[in-house]
C-alpha cells in the first residue's frame, strides 16, 4: 500500500490544515470550551472562504454540485479538519457544509425536490432516526415502531431514542417495522415533515457530550402520506445499513485528527516540562507513553488509508472500514488518555481541549456501530458468512 | 430545576462553591427574568455569572435558584426550551435565543385530555 499523498493532496491538506490553525483555533479562545458552535457572523464568512477554496459541500456527489473528492482525499482531510477542540463531532464548525442525508440521493424525484435539494440549499434540516429504547447497535431487529397502510397514508406509531437534531429538524427519516418479519426485511423508510399532528420531541436526552444532546421521539397515530415512502416497502434497512457503512471512514479520520493533535500536545509538554531535576521527555516512563500513542496514530492511519484507497478502487472494503472505524476510536481515546496523563493536572481542566475529547472520544466507540458490532462484521467477512 | 429560590445578594452568591452550572432568575412576584449558564470560561463559574446578573439588574427584589452541572449548555438548552412549552414564550431576558433554540413538547406540557370518565 502507498502512502505518499500525491501533490495534489499534499496541497489540499496544506490548505486545510492552514485554515484550521489560522481561521479556526483563533477564534476558539474566545469561545465556551464546550461550545459547538461559532458566531453567525463568523460562521458566513468562513463559509464564503470555503465556497471560494472550492471545498463548501465536501460529501455532496458530483451530479448534485459537490468538489467530486475521491474517499482518500477526504479521509486526509477529515483528519486535519477534527484538529481543534470541537473538531471530534463539529469539524471546523460545519463551514465546509454538509451533504444532507445521505439516503435522499436514492429518493424519487419528487422527494429529492421537495427535501434533498432544499437540504442542499440550506434551506431545510433533516435527522436520521433509527435507533430504539429496545436497542440500536441491531436496529433490524430492535425496531418496534410499526407503520400500517391505510388507503394513501401510513399510521406509524412508536418511540425513537438517542435521535440528534430532531427538535430543530424540518424532516426525519423515520424507519418502522410495516409487516411480520421480525428481522431486516420487514422495515420501512418513511420521510416524516416534523409539523406532522402525532411527531412528539419528547425530551432531552443528556450525556457525556455535553455539547450537544439528544432527544427521545414519540409517534402517536402519524399519518404519512403513500409519497413520502423511501425506497421500497419492507426494504427500508438496506437505505439504513448502507449509511452505517459509508460513514465510517470519515468517522475514523476524525477520531485519528484529535488523537494527532493530543500527541503533539503531549510531545511539547514533555519536552518543556520538569520534574525531579529533568525534562518529562527524558524520562522513560514518558517516552513508552509517547511511543505508545505513536502506535496507535500509525496503525489508525494505515487502516483508514487502506480502506479508502480500496473504495476508490472500486473493491470491497466493508471489513477494512470496520476495522478502520475500531482501530481509530479506540486508539485515539488511549492516546487522548495518555496525552492526559503526561499533562497531569491540567490535563483534566477545561483550558486545554484534552478533557473535551476524552469526553467525546469514549462515545465513538459506541455511535456509527459500537466495536463490537464491527468485530461482527469482520468476523462475518473474514469466516465467510454468518454461523448462526 | 427543583432547589427552592432564595434571595439574589452578594451573600448569597458568595456562599455558593465556584462550580459551573444553570440558574435561574425570578421577580418578586415570582416569573422568571432570565434562565443562564457559568461556563468554562467563568473565573469562579456560578459566583462570577451570579455577580454579573445582579450588577446587571440592580440589588432589590430579586431571587435565584440554580444547579451545579458540566452539561450546562445541554441542560440551559433544555430548560430554556421547557420554558417556552410551558408558557409559549421565553423569559424576557432569553427572547434573543428563540430563533436557536429547538421544539420541545414534554408530555406535562400538553392539555389535559378532556371527557367523562
Amino acid at each position: 500500500m502507498d502512502l505518499t499523498l500525491s501533490d495534489e493532496q499534499q496541497l489540499i491538506v496544506d490548505t486545510v490544515r492552514r485554515y484550521v490553525q489560522e481561521e479556526i483555533v483563533p477564534l476558539e479562545a474566545d469561545l465556551d470550551p464546550d461550545a459547538g458552535e461559532l458566531h453567525p457572523e463568523d460562521q458566513a464568512r468562513l463559509i464564503q472562504k470555503t465556497r471560494e477554496m472550492g471545498f463548501y459541500g465536501l460529501d455532496i456527489p458530483k451530479e448534485f454540485g459537490g468538489p467530486g473528492i475521491d474517499v482518500t482525499t477526504r479521509a486526509l482531510m477529515a483528519i486535519e479538519m477534527s484538529q481543534h477542540r470541537a473538531g471530534l463531532y463539529n469539524p471546523c464548525y460545519g463551514t465546509f457544509g454538509g451533504a444532507g442525508l445521505a439516503q435522499l440521493y436514492e429518493a424519487t424525484e419528487d422527494q429529492k425536490e421537495r427535501y434533498l435539494f432544499p437540504t442542499l440549499r440550506g434551506e431545510k434540516k433533516g435527522c436520521f432516526a433509527l435507533t430504539e429504547p429496545s436497542g440500536g447497535s441491531d436496529p433490524a431487529r430492535a425496531i418496534q415502531t410499526r407503520g400500517h397502510r391505510d388507503g394513501d397514508e401510513w399510521i406509524l406509531n412508536g418511540s425513537k431514542l438517542y435521535i440528534s437534531g430532531a427538535d430543530k429538524a424540518d424532516f426525519a427519516l423515520v424507519f418502522a417495522r410495516t409487516s411480520d418479519d421480525p428481522g431486516r426485511n420487514g422495515v420501512t423508510a418513511f420521510i416524516v415533515d416534523t409539523d406532522t399532528p402525532g411527531f412528539h420531541v419528547r425530551r432531552v436526552v443528556h450525556t457525556l457530550r455535553s455539547t450537544h444532546y439528544a432527544t427521545e421521539l414519540q409517534f402517536e397515530e402519524m399519518r404519512i402520506p403513500a409519497a413520502n415512502m423511501l425506497g421500497e416497502e419492507n426494504r427500508g434497512f438496506a437505505i439504513a445499513n448502507d449509511r452505517l457503512s459509508r460513514q465510517r471512514i470519515p468517522y475514523a479520520a476524525g477520531c485519528l485528527g484529535a488523537a494527532i493533535k493530543a500527541q503533539e500536545m503531549a510531545i511539547d509538554w514533555a519536552k518543556n516540562r520538569e520534574a525531579f531535576g529533568g525534562l518529562l521527555a527524558e524520562k522513560q516512563a514518558i517516552q513508552w507513553m509517547i511511543v505508545d500513542n505513536e502506535i496507535d496514530i500509525r496503525h489508525a492511519r494505515y487502516c483508514i488509508l487502506e480502506a479508502a484507497q480500496k473504495a476508490d478502487r472500486g473493491e470491497r472494503f466493508r471489513t477494512e472500514a470496520a476495522m478502520a472505524k475500531l482501530v481509530a476510536s479506540e486508539g485515539s481515546g488511549r492516546v487522548v488518555d495518555r496525552a492526559i496523563q503526561i499533562h497531569g493536572g491540567v490535563g483534566v481542566t477545561k483550558d486545554l481541549p484534552l478533557e473535551r475529547w476524552y469526553r467525546e472520544l469514549r462515545i465513538r466507540r459506541i455511535g456509527e456501530g459500537p466495536s463490537e458490532v464491527q468485530r461482527l462484521i469482520m468476523a462475518r467477512e473474514i469466516l465467510g458468512g454468518s454461523f448462526k | 430545576m427543583t432547589k427552592p429560590v432564595v434571595d439574589l445578594t452578594e451573600t448569597t452568591i458568595d456562599a455558593l462553591p465556584a462550580q459551573l452550572g444553570v440558574y435561574e432568575i425570578v421577580d418578586r412576584t415570582g416569573t422568571t427574568v432570565t434562565i443562564g449558564y457559568a461556563g468554562g470560561r467563568e473565573a469562579f463559574g456560578i459566583r462570577t455569572a451570579l455577580h454579573r446578573e445582579l450588577t446587571d439588574h440592580g440589588v432589590g427584589g430579586l431571587r435565584f435558584r440554580h444547579e451545579f452541572t458540566h452539561g450546562y449548555l445541554t441542560r440551559w438548552q433544555e430548560l430554556l426550551m421547557l420554558y417556552e412549552a410551558d408558557h409559549g414564550a421565553l423569559p424576557s431576558g432569553n427572547v434573543g435565543h428563540l430563533g436557536t433554540l429547538g421544539r420541545l413538547s414534554p408530555l406535562s406540557a400538553e392539555p389535559a385530555p378532556t371527557g367523562s370518565n
